[in-house]
C-alpha cells in the first residue's frame, strides 16, 4: 500500500524541457546551499538600505502605492487630451504620452516618409501649438508626466517646459520623465536618427540642462522594455540596460558633470515578462547591481545615486491576436511580478493591443487590473515577499553573474557606444529572438491559443484610426507655417545649427527655436545637416 | 525549394514607413532563408520607390513587407501603383505585422498576395511564400 502512494506521490519527471522563458535551466528543487555564500546584510540588506535588493524605500508599498502610469496617446493632440483627462478622472496618477512615428523620427507630417504614419501609433505633435493642446485644462504642476521619446527628446522636453510657463507653472515644479534613452533604439527601438555620438551628446546636454533647472524631472528612463520586446532574454535585457547606464553615467562624468549632481534623476524602465520568478530575481538584481556599481565604479555617496528606481510595462510582445480575453489574465501575472519585483510605477497592456491601439474599455480594464493587485490580492503588505526564497535568491545570483559577464564583454570592446557601433548587442538580442521562436514552432514553449489550444473565433471591435489625422494635421502645420513668424524661425534654426557645430549646450537654441514655434521637423533637419543620418548596416 | 524556372525563390524582405521594430522582419527572413530562398533585407524606413527599385535589381520574385504601425494601407497602395508603372505585375507582394481584419479584403483587392497576422508560424509563412512565388 504504501508502495502505490510513494508511487503516485512521485511519479517520473516528465521530458519537456524546464527552462524558463528565456531559455534558463531550472532545477527541480532549490535548497538552503545553493545560497549558502549569501550574506543578509552585504548581498540583501533590508528595503531602503544598501544595496537595495529588497527594494528602494523603507516602507515600500505601506508608503506609497506605486503610480499607476498608463501610455496613451493616438490620433491628434485634441483626442488624446480627451483620454488623458479620463484615465486622470478614473484613478491614472500620472501621464505619459506615446508619440507617432513622426514625432519619433523627428519628421513633419508632410514629410514624404510619414506617408500612413501620423496619428497612429501615437499623438502626433509636430511643434509647441500641439503640446499647448495635449495639455490643455491638464495642471502641470499638479500632474506628473512621462514622455517616451528619444532622438528628438531635447525638443519635447523644450515644448512641455513652454507649457508649464504658458499655465505659470517654473520648470523647477515640473515633474515628471523622459525616455531620452537613444543607446537602446541603436540596440533595440532602432528610433535613432543621427548617428551614436552627436546622440549622446544631445542626450548630455539635456540632462546638464535638466540637473541645472529642473529638480523634479527625472532626465533619462534608461530602458530594458524594448530590448526585450525585440526578443532578449531576460539577463540581456538587465545587462545591456544597466551597461547603458553605466555609459550614460560616464559620458555625464566625462562632460564634467559631478556624479551625485545627475545620477539621483536616472531611471529605468524594464519589460514585466511572463515568467514570474524569473522577472522577479530580474528586478532585484538590477538593484544590486546598479547600488554596486555606482559605489564602486563611480564612487557616488548620495543614497540616491545608488538606488535603482524604475518603472514597468507589462510585456506587449507576449500579448496574442489569438482570443484576445487571454491577455488580461497574462497582463494580471505580469503586473504581480513587477509589483513583487518592487517596481515604482507601471503600465499594464491592454487585451486588444496585438491588434491595434486599445479601446477605452480595454484600457479601463487594464487600469483595473493594476487596482486589483494594489488592493486585494494583498501583495503590497510586506515588502519584497519573496526575499530568502532558495529558488529566487538563488536566480537573482544567477541573472547578476549573466549580467556581469556582459558587461565584461562590453567594457573589452570599449564601451557600449563602441559595441552598439559593432553590432554587438543588435546580434545577440537578433539570435535569442529567433531561438524562441523556434522553440514556439516546436511547441518547446506554449503560447496559449497560438500553438496549442486553439480555436476558432470572431473578431473583436478595435480602434480604428484613419487618414484624417494625416489631413488634418499637415492642414495644421501648414497653417502654423502661414501665421508664425518665420524669420524668427529662421533665426532660431540658424542658431541651432552653429550651436551643433560647437561644443555649448544645445537646449538654449532648442528652446529658442520651439518658441518660435519650430517644427519638429524644422529643428531635426538642422541637427541633420550638421551631424548627418544613422543607417544600420541590413543584416539579419 | 525552386520555383518553375527551376531557381531558388528570391525574396525582398522590407521594413516601409518610420517604424523600427525590426524583429518580426528579420526572424522572417531568417526562416525564408533556411528553407532555401534568396532573401534580400532592405533594412529599416524604405520608402516604396526604394523598396521598388530594390525588387527589380535583385530580380524578386516576391516582396515581403512587415509594417506594425498601421501604414499598412497606403504602402501597399503605393507599392502596387509602382510595380504597374514599372511593368514588374509578375513581382507577388505579401505583407505581414498588425493588421487590422477589416482591412484584409481591401489588402486582398489592392492585389496583395498574401496577409500574415500576429502569431502566424513561420512554416505557414514559408509555405505561402512559395505557393505565391510558384
Amino acid at each position: 500500500m504504501s508502495k502505490v502512494l510513494d508511487e503516485k506521490a512521485a511519479p517520473a519527471a516528465r521530458t519537456r524541457p524546464f527552462t524558463t522563458i528565456s531559455g534558463r535551466e531550472i532545477r527541480p528543487l532549490y535548497r538552503p546551499e545553493d545560497v549558502k555564500d549569501l550574506d543578509y546584510a552585504r548581498d540583501l540588506g533590508d528595503p531602503g538600505q544598501f544595496p537595495y535588493t529588497r527594494g528602494v524605500h523603507p516602507t515600500m508599498y505601506r508608503g506609497k502605492v506605486w503610480t499607476m502610469r498608463q501610455f496613451a496617446g493616438f490620433g491628434s493632440a485634441a483626442q488624446t487630451n480627451e483620454r488623458f483627462k479620463y484615465l486622470l478622472a478614473n484613478g491614472g496618477a500620472g501621464l505619459s504620452v506615446a508619440f507617432d512615428l513622426p514625432t519619433l523620427m523627428g519628421r513633419d507630417p508632410d514629410h514624404p516618409l510619414s506617408l500612413g504614419e501620423v496619428g497612429k501609433c501615437g499623438v502626433a505633435v509636430t511643434s509647441l501649438a500641439d503640446m499647448e493642446t495635449l495639455f490643455d485644462g491638464i495642471p502641470l504642476g499638479e500632474v506628473s508626466t512621462s514622455m517616451t521619446i528619444n532622438s528628438p527628446a531635447a525638443m519635447l522636453v523644450a515644448f512641455y517646459i513652454l507649457v508649464g510657463e504658458k499655465q505659470g507653472v517654473p520648470q523647477a515644479q515640473l515633474s515628471g520623465t523622459v525616455q531620452a534613452d537613444i543607446l537602446k533604439e541603436f540596440i533595440a527601438q532602432k528610433e535613432y536618427i543621427f548617428p551614436p555620438r552627436p546622440s549622446m551628446r544631445l542626450i548630455v546636454d539635456m540632462i546638464q540642462y535638466c540637473t541645472d533647472h529642473m529638480p523634479k524631472w527625472n532626465s533619462i528612463s534608461i530602458s530594458g522594455y524594448h530590448i526585450r520586446e525585440a526578443g532578449s532574454t531576460a539577463a540581456q535585457e538587465l545587462a545591456f540596460t544597466l551597461r547603458d547606464g553605466i555609459e550614460y553615467v560616464q559620458w555625464c562624468v566625462d562632460a564634467g558633470m559631478d556624479v551625485d549632481s545627475f545620477a539621483p534623476r536616472l531611471s529605468f524602465f524594464f519589460n514585466s515578462h511572463s515568467d514570474f520568478f524569473e522577472e522577479i530575481a530580474k528586478f532585484r538584481a538590477a538593484r544590486r547591481i546598479w547600488a554596486r556599481t555606482m559605489k564602486e565604479r563611480f564612487g557616488a555617496k548620495n543614497p540616491r545615486s545608488l538606488m535603482l528606481r524604475f518603472h514597468t510595462q507589462t510585456a506587449g510582445v507576449s500579448l496574442t491576436a489569438q482570443q484576445p480575453y487571454n491577455n488580461v489574465a497574462r497582463t494580471a501575472l505580469q503586473a504581480l511580478a513587477a509589483v513583487m519585483g518592487g517596481t515604482q510605477s507601471l503600465h499594464t497592456n491592454s487585451l486588444d493591443e496585438a491588434l491595434a491601439l486599445p479601446t477605452e474599455e480595454a484600457v479601463t480594464i487594464a487600469l483595473r487590473t493594476q487596482q486589483i493587485v494594489a488592493d486585494e490580492t494583498g501583495v503590497i503588505n510586506a515588502a519584497d515577499p519573496l526575499g530568502g526564497s532558495w529558488f529566487v535568491e538563488k536566480l537573482t545570483n544567477e541573472i547578476e553573474a549573466d549580467a556581469l559577464e556582459y558587461f565584461r564583454k562590453i567594457d573589452a570592446m570599449g564601451g557600449m557606444v563602441a559595441a552598439v557601433e559593432r553590432g554587438f548587442p543588435q546580434r545577440e538580442i537578433g539570435e535569442a529572438s529567433f531561438q524562441f521562436q523556434k522553440a514556439v514552432e516546436r511547441k518547446e514553449k506554449i503560447v496559449v491559443g497560438v500553438n496549442d489550444y486553439v480555436m476558432d473565433e470572431k473578431p473583436m471591435p478595435i480602434l480604428y484610426i484613419d487618414e484624417t489625422t494625416a489631413r488634418e494635421q499637415t492642414a495644421r502645420v501648414e497653417a502654423l507655417r502661414a501665421t508664425r513668424d518665420n524669420e524668427r524661425v529662421e533665426k532660431a534654426l540658424a542658431k541651432l545649427k552653429d550651436t551643433a557645430r560647437g561644443s555649448d549646450n544645445l537646449m538654449y537654441p532648442i528652446l529658442e527655436a520651439s518658441r518660435a514655434y519650430a517644427t519638429i521637423g524644422e529643428m531635426c533637419d538642422a541637427l541633420r545637416e550638421v551631424w548627418g543620418e544613422y543607417e544600420e548596416a541590413p543584416t539579419f | 525549394m525552386d520555383n518553375d524556372t527551376g531557381r531558388k525563390i528570391r525574396v525582398v524582405v522590407a521594413k516601409p514607413g518610420l517604424d523600427g521594430h525590426d524583429r518580426g522582419a528579420k526572424v522572417v527572413a531568417r526562416a525564408l532563408r533556411d528553407a532555401g530562398m534568396e532573401v534580400i533585407y532592405t533594412g529599416l524606413r524604405q520608402s516604396p520607390e526604394q523598396i521598388v527599385a530594390a525588387a527589380a535589381q535583385e530580380d524578386a520574385d516576391v516582396i515581403g513587407l512587415s509594417i506594425l504601425s498601421g501604414a499598412h494601407l497606403p504602402i501597399c497602395e503605393r507599392i502596387v501603383a509602382l510595380l504597374k508603372e514599372k511593368q514588374m505585375g509578375d513581382v507577388k507582394l505579401v505583407v505581414g505585422g498588425i493588421i487590422p481584419a477589416q482591412d484584409i479584403p481591401e489588402l486582398q483587392k489592392l492585389g496583395v498576395a498574401g496577409v500574415f497576422l500576429p502569431g502566424a508560424s513561420l512554416q505557414d509563412i514559408v509555405d505561402q511564400v512559395r505557393a505565391v512565388a510558384a
